[in-house]
């Protein structure tokens, strides 16, 4: 690699031919301030547009300001990040941007994490000279995702994400100039288009614009509803995210001060989706069994490979663009659905109460849960078998508005019976993690044998697509892992060309799987928080001392109690679902 | 076309001439005759050469050096390149470059195909906006007929260099016209410009290496491997070869089209080609380079017009757009509507654009209104710089030169605005008031009849009054005074 040599603000540095100004300044502490990049290593998102013009340094020679996330370094350049050019012309631009956003920060969902609001004041903007008509668009309320676009500052990150990253593409700019909008194409609700409901379009818009529908009080309703039993059930990548929002370093796992809280806000039992992941497993591995079987017997119409279907935006997604793969995926239910149908039949019982008033809440790192919890299929007479499904951040502030002081709370453990997991229901939360899981079972099941090591590092990481053989005691089980819905996009097209060698695929629809979910609190643009997350879902693992999904006591007790074996009748009918063709929607 | 001495015909030089529907009156002009002999007895690095030597540069407004554009395109490696022809010609009042294409739609094709052959281009497209149905026409044809001459297509005059053009139609975004933007619009995206480097020499359409030319800039080029690079720079200033074609208009005597070789100063065209102002008015000041371009003055009258006089006086050549005004206009009103135009077309990408002319056009507004103050003042040029400043394409970073220009040479107008309530020129119709001279006035009460929302007073056979703050400067109670007893101030 070629290097070049320049300085920023009097500094020398020397980089790489084509290292941007931006990264050249942050490599000697010179924090030059943006609004509009957004830059995931490893993650493939990159937000670059140029376009919110905060960033602008002065170069010398050049005759006007140069955006320095989109300027790469010339030999000699001589670079000015603070001259009174720069700063005022930033400082303007900020007003300007400012001039046309609601101050509605108050009582905005966003405040205290939204980027824009802390640019204004790292620059310190204390008048906005500049005042005028402000724009307005239509909102857009879905049971996921609400668009509240007069505070959208054209940073084009969603449209990134959806687009690029997940090339979902249901988000485009349109209109022009003072009008112009990131939006669905004719301004279509959400609700109405090919969206998936992954939440990466929330999880990285800096301002108020894309937000998550808020149930909390939906909750307290139910919970001081005296006719009503409240349980909950939280996922596994919660436990490795909320801690965030409550001061804690990314990566502290916070299950026991958790469960804590949960109980102190008043649900009459906290538990586990891990445990209901345990279940997914028995059922999806015993799914993927049966195929491999019917394979090796020579079946030429078995589908494989078996894709996951565990992720519900991963579910939409191939229900609006290949719908013609419907018959592919597994059809066992998500570990929130599994654990929503037990609850409301088996737990129901236990319990001598009604499903009616048995009330299911589930706390999610996601957006595409609260859609999937709203599916019709998923509900008997009208009473949707998980009632309310909220994400972690809304968790953060229910228990805030409980007055909790979350990281003094003592630790506690989740009640019996569907609160047990074992250490493979805990890595659903990360990629890589549910076929590890399904590994370590099915293993065990095909072979009779124990496993001698459970740890499955080859299936771990952070590529977008990764891939490992496994040896089945002589049978070579070819795996294929991607996330982010553009990876599973590749590995979809070449399944459907006949290309792919793979008898399993793991899916999960947001980067870095569960624990990057639209619904966990904000990275910011700092990758190294995911990959902390991922760590503290490993860990918990590790520390479990039941490792496998069917040595999950609870697991055993309820298929001889209630379900009988695995894929069997009473399985099908609770815990597998069927797919639907949804291209047609997309056509107006 | 207006027809004057200090005139030279070269990019118009057949247009007018020919029946530009048939082949054989553009070949009998040596059409494609540059062609022909660039193809058998020239080395594509060669004809860069004489484009290079000719010192010919963009027409579209940039000014960018044409020969050294083509020599980047070639030597981008790539299984793949594209000749664009940029026929969007969005400035308001504009029709240089629809001209050429209506009356010379062949040296537009046999140009396109000599820069196919010299950066290593297979394939030509023209960006036309679809409200020239005449000039796609007359492409359309030109097109067929030069296939059927081979003179597009495989192996033309017989050598082993095949090319051929396509159409692509605008939907009439101004801001399609910025090269990168163009090339996104026929890609199928959303019409918006992209941060250059990479240019399109680079990285154009579909990512390949795409040398986009304007059609004037086209238009010059067979002439110039006609009759020889010196020939060619011989004409016009130091840094600025050959004629520029303007689209002359406003308060001249002579409107029309005209070509002139750079360096003729911008008396000898507003005075000597335009005929002079209209009505015997005075001139006050002329807007070059479309609506971004700036206000230029008396002052300025004995500049000779190229790229870099005209920047360095604080407007800009431009796609070749000349108005002319007289002392009538308000300069604020002038630099408000050139806003109005701006954030129109604004894309709306990046912030400043987006935001700063909106705020812009406002704040010209409220002055315009009578509203504005001193400290207004100072903000309108400061959001000024900044947005031309920090803007990402040449509109936004030239938008608010008719702001900036204006204050420069006008700042006594706005000062009348903001200070005296008075717009000079009357033409601010917030700050004109109606008054009736007591003394003319019969008190007939037709004024007070017909004034729409009852502002004028008095009895009958008395002097009338007019409420200013009621009155909506309609005028109607003038146009029906038969006394001439009311006047403006
Ligand atoms: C807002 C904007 C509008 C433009 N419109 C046109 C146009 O209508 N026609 C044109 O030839 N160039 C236009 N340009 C200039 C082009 O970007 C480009 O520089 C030109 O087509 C290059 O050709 P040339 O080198 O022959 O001038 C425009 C530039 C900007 C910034
Ligand atoms: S939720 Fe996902 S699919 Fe839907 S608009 Fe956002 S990024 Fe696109
Ligand atoms: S909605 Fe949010 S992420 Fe999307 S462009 Fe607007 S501010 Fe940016
Ligand atoms: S300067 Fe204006 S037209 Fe150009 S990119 Fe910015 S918003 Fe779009
Ligand atoms: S951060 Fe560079 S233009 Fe927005």
């Amino acid at each position: 690699m070629d290097l070049v040599k320049l300085t920023i603000d009097n500094t020398p540095v020397v980089v790489e031919q084509g290292t941007t100004v931006l990264e050249a300044a942050r490599s000697v502490g010179v924090d030059i301030p943006t609004l509009c990049y957004m830059k995931l290593d490893d993650l493939e998102f990159e937000n670059k547009p140029g376009g919110c013009r905060v960033c602008v340094v002065e170069v010398e020679g050049r005759r006007n300001l140069a955006p320095s996330c989109k300027t790469a370094c010339d030999e000699g350049m001589v670079v000015n990040t603070h001259s009174v050019r720069a700063i005022n012309a930033r400082r303007t631009v900020m007003e300007l941007i400012l001039s046309d956003h609601p101050f509605e920060c108050l009582v905005c969902a966003k405040s205290g994490k939204c980027d824009l609001q802390s640019l204004a004041q790292d620059l310190g903007i204390r008048e906005i000279h500049y005042q005028g008509e402000k724009s307005h668009y239509k909102g857009d309320e879905s049971p996921a995702i609400i668009r509240e676009m007069d505070k959208c500052i054209m940073c084009r990150r969603c449209e990134t994400a959806c687009n690029d990253v997940q090339t979902v593409g249901t988000l485009s700019a349109i209109y022009r100039g003072f009008e112009s909008v990131v939006a669905p194409a004719f301004e279509m609700d959400l609700d109405h288009t090919n969206c998936t409901f992954c939440g990466q379009c929330v999880a990285v818009c800096p301002t108020g614009a894309l937000i998550e529908r808020d149930y909390t009080w939906q909750v307290m309703d139910a919970i001081v509803n005296p006719k009503k039993r409240v349980i909950v059930q939280t996922a596994p990548a919660v436990r490795a995210a909320l801690g965030e929002e409550f001061g804690l370093e990314p990566g502290t796992l916070v299950t026991g001060k958790m469960v804590t809280a949960l109980r102190k806000i008043g649900f009459d039992h906290v538990f586990d989706t891990d445990f209901a992941a345990d279940l997914t497993i028995m059922e999806e591995g015993t799914e993927l069994l049966g195929r491999l079987n019917k394979f090796l017997e020579g079946d030429k119409d078995v589908k494989l490979p078996m894709l996951t279907s565990c992720c519900p935006a991963w579910v939409n997604f191939f229900e609006h663009h290949f719908p013609e793969m419907k018959d592919i995926p597994s059809t066992a239910k998500s570990p929130q659905q599994m654990f929503g149908a037990i609850a409301k039949t088996y737990f129901a019982n236990q319990l001598k109460v009604k499903r009616e008033d048995l009330v299911v809440v589930s706390v999610m790192p996601c957006l595409a849960k609260k859609y999937e919890a709203s599916r019709e299929e998923f509900s008997a007479n009208g009473d949707a078998d998980v009632n309310i499904s909220i994400t972690t951040r809304e968790l953060a502030q229910m228990i805030k508005n409980a007055n909790l002081k979350f990281t003094d709370l003592p630790n506690d453990d989740f009640d019996r019976p569907m609160g047990e997991s074992s250490g493979a229901g805990v890595i659903f939360g990360t990629t890589g993690g549910v076929i590890e899981a399904a590994v370590r079972t099915a293993y065990e099941l095909h072979t009779d044998k124990e496993l001698a090591r459970v740890d499955f590092k080859e299936l771990r990481g952070f590529e977008g697509i990764r891939s490992a053989t496994i040896d089945f005691d002589g049978l070579p089980i070819n795996i294929g892992i991607a996330h982010g819905l553009g990876n599973a996009r590749t590995l979809l097209n070449d399944i459907k060309e006949g290309k792919s060698e793979f008898h399993a695929i793991e899916i999960m629809a947001c980067p870095g799987g569960c624990i990057g979910g639209g619904g966990q609190p904000y990275h910011h643009g700092d990758v190294t928080v995911l990959k902390r997350r991922q760590k503290a879902i490993y860990q918990e693992d590790a520390g479990k001392s039941i490792r496998k999904s069917h040595e999950n006591p609870y697991i055993q007790k309820l298929y001889t109690e209630f379900l009988g074996e695995p894929c069997g009748e009473k399985s099908h009918e609770l815990l597998h679902t069927h797919y639907f063709d949804k291209k047609k929607k997309i056509e107006i | 076309m207006v027809k004057y001495k200090k005139q030279i015909r070269i990019a118009l030089r057949n247009c007018g001439f020919i029946n530009p529907e048939n082949v054989d009156e553009y070949i009998v002009r040596e059409g494609y005759a540059a062609l022909g002999n660039a193809l058998t007895n020239m080395t594509p690095e060669e004809v860069i050469d004489v484009i290079k030597n000719s010192g010919l540069r963009g027409r579209g407004g940039g000014g960018f050096p044409t020969g050294l554009k083509w020599e980047l395109t070639r030597k981008v490696d790539a299984d793949q390149k594209y000749v664009v022809c940029n026929a969007d010609e969005g400035d308001p009042g504009a029709f240089m470059d629809r001209s050429i294409l209506e009356g010379d739609p062949h040296t537009v094709l046999e140009a396109m195909a000599i820069n196919g052959y010299c950066t290593g281009a297979s394939k030509g497209l023209i960006y036309i906006r679809a409200e020239y149905p005449l000039a796609i026409k007359r492409l359309k044809i030109a097109i067929d007929q030069a296939r059927e001459y081979g003179l597009l297509g495989e192996d033309i005059f017989g050598t082993n260099f095949s090319f051929d053009v396509e159409l692509r139609y605008g939907a009439g975004a101004f801001v399609c016209g910025e090269e990168t933007a163009l090339i996104h619009s026929m890609e199928g995206l959303r019409g918006e410009p992209t941060v250059k480097p990479p240019f399109p020499s680079e990285s154009g359409y579909k990512g390949m290496p795409t040398n986009v030319n304007n059609v004037e800039t086209y238009a010059n080029i067979p002439v110039i491997l006609l009759k020889g690079a010196d020939w060619f720079s011989s004409i016009g200033t130091e840094k600025s070869k050959g004629t520029k074609v303007f689209a002359l208009a406003g308060k001249v005597n002579n409107v029309g089209l005209i070509e002139v070789p750079m360096g003729t100063t911008l008396r000898e065209v507003i005075f000597d080609i335009g005929g002079g102002i209209k009505d015997g008015k005075k001139f006050k000041a002329v807007q070059t380079g479309g609506p971004s371009g700036g206000c230029l003055t008396e002052n300025h009258l004995d500049i000779s017009i190229d790229y870099d006089n005209l920047i360095a006086s604080g407007s800009m050549m431009g796609s070749g757009g000349m108005i002319v005004m007289d002392e009538d206009d308000c300069m604020v009103s002038m630099a408000k509507f050139y806003l109005d135009f701006t954030v129109e077309e604004s894309c709306g990408k990046c912030s400043p654009c987006r935001i700063g002319n909106k705020r812009l056009y406002e704040m010209l507004d409220t002055i315009t209104q009578g509203k504005g103050t001193l400290e207004d003042l100072s903000k309108l040029r400061n959001l000024a710089n900044v947005v031309k400043d920090t803007s990402l394409c040449g509109l936004g970073q030239t938008s608010p030169n008719p702001v900036l220009s204006t204050m420069d040479n006008f700042l006594d107008e706005y000062m009348a605005h903001v200070k005296d309530g008075k717009c000079p020129s009357g033409q601010c119709k917030a700050l004109m008031s109606y008054i009736i001279n007591a003394d003319a006035c019969v008190g007939c009460t037709l004024c007070a009849r017909v004034c729409p929302v009852d502002a004028i007073s008095g009895e009958k056979k008395m002097a009338h009054l007019i409420d200013d703050d009621a009155c909506i400067k309609c005028g109607a109670c003038m146009d029906k005074c038969k006394f001439g007893a009311i006047f403006i101030q």
